[in-house]
């Protein structure tokens, strides 16, 4: 594979920020009891993981290594004020659901590791790409984690009833326990179960 | 009034546990919880960095950037809330800092015990996320003093919690997909579920 390409699908599957780096956990588990919510998160994530990444890495010749984790910082925080101030301003609903998991975003784990990992070392265009990836994989698992919860916590996607509850004269009685917060543990964990099964070369030995 | 602070202390602690109901400093919870020694020393760290810097950031947001708070610099129509994210970070990297500093000139026992692990706790979720949740509740100083104790020995409590399990995990026959983080989501969740028979307690 071509090393643009390699920058961009890697973070994917193989070397999932979620599932093999643990980090970003925070934020996936706490915002996915509906998918609107996790949707809109991982667009969040997704700019402010790129952007960062390109910034850091314009900047990258030109910050003394002693302050730079200040300018990465001080890069992301801003960059979450525009966000937070965006959904504040175009989709006040939802800024109130996710509440201060959008502040969140700056101590995402995963923003500061791929600055400090990543974009210090490389040029713009594969910063970019590598944020996009790493965007695109956390997005995958939080998407893969709402949907199982939403649709079997309360009968629904995106709001569209899927499967109708007992309380509409239907048959599927909703599995309370998916919309707090144990489920959402059990779900990554199986989830890991599930990855490292079809890629055995992730299995940690303890 | 004691019983108000009581409430708020224990709702912290147990009911509303950083860690296991809001997942905040998952990362770090996950990461540092192999063995209870280094889990200890860690969560005496968030203890002392959340109780200072949740009451620090509850005077900065009353006294600069709430609005209307600047009305003693005859500024009085000026709202500066948009900047709380960057000013609240600025500030727990400030005090880790000092903190770090201090203890390495005052106190060389703690600090080379707490040493590796104060920078951590910079980024960690569940330190901006308690000065987050403290400007959301409206709490005053004495409340956001009590909030960012309770929420701290929360958050101590579980990773002290979850490493003692994981030490004892090692006699266990685990699936091989499942060994090391995995069952570690899962002990976890089994904890939150345990922690969630806190909630109907009236105080």
């Amino acid at each position: 594979m071509t090393k643009p390409g390699k920058v961009l699908l890697e973070p994917i599957f193989d070397n999932n920020a979620i599932m093999a780096q643990v980090l970003g956990i925070c934020s996936a588990l706490a915002v996915t009891t509906r998918l609107e919510t996790t949707i809109t998160m991982c667009f969040a994530v997704i700019f402010v993981l790129t952007c960062s990444n390109m910034a850091v890495a314009a900047i990258r010749n030109f910050v003394p290594s002693s302050i730079r984790m200040v300018v990465q910082m001080t890069i992301i925080a801003s960059l979450v004020i525009v966000v937070d101030q965006f959904l504040q301003a175009y989709a006040y609903n939802i800024s109130q659901e996710l509440s201060v998991f959008v502040g969140l975003i700056i101590t995402n784990c995963i923003i500061m590791g791929r600055a400090e990992g990543f974009a210090m070392k490389n040029g713009v265009p594969l910063s970019f790409l590598d944020g996009l990836g790493n965007g695109v994989g956390y997005s995958v698992v939080l998407l893969a984690v709402g949907t199982v919860r939403e649709l079997f916590g309360s009968g629904s996607l995106l709001g569209y009833p899927i499967l109708t509850l007992t309380r509409d004269a239907g048959w599927y009685e909703a599995n309370g326990l998916m919309l707090l917060a144990p489920s959402a543990f059990f779900i990554i964990g199986l989830l890991i179960w599930l990855l490292r099964t079809w890629k055995p070369e992730q299995i940690e030995e303890e | 009034m004691f019983e108000h602070y009581l409430s708020i202390f224990l709702t912290a602690v147990f009911i509303e546990n950083l860690a296991l109901a809001f997942f905040l400093g998952m990362c770090t919870f996950l990461a540092v919880s192999r063995r209870v020694d280094t889990a200890v020393g860690l969560g005496i760290a968030v203890v002392v960095v959340q109780s200072i810097t949740v009451p620090v950031n509850n005077l900065i947001f009353h006294f600069v950037l709430r609005e209307g708070a600047l009305a003693w610099a005859g500024l009085p129509e000026l709202d500066l809330e948009f900047l709380g994210l960057i000013s609240y970070i600025g500030v727990i990297a400030a005090i880790v800092q000092i903190l770090e500093m201090a203890l390495d000139k005052y106190v060389p026992a703690l600090y080379n015990a707490l040493g590796i692990f104060l920078p951590l706790i910079t980024v960690n979720c569940a330190i901006l996320g308690g000065s987050l949740f403290m400007v959301q509740r409206e709490y005053n100083f004495t409340e956001s003093v009590t909030f960012g104790l309770g929420t701290g020995v929360g958050w101590a409590l579980a990773i002290v919690a979850l490493a003692a399990i994981r030490e004892k995990l090692k006699y266990s026959n685990i699936p091989a997909g499942l060994r090391g983080l995995g069952m570690t989501f899962i002990i976890a969740g089994l904890m939150a579920l345990a922690f969630m028979s806190f909630a109907g307690i009236q105080l």
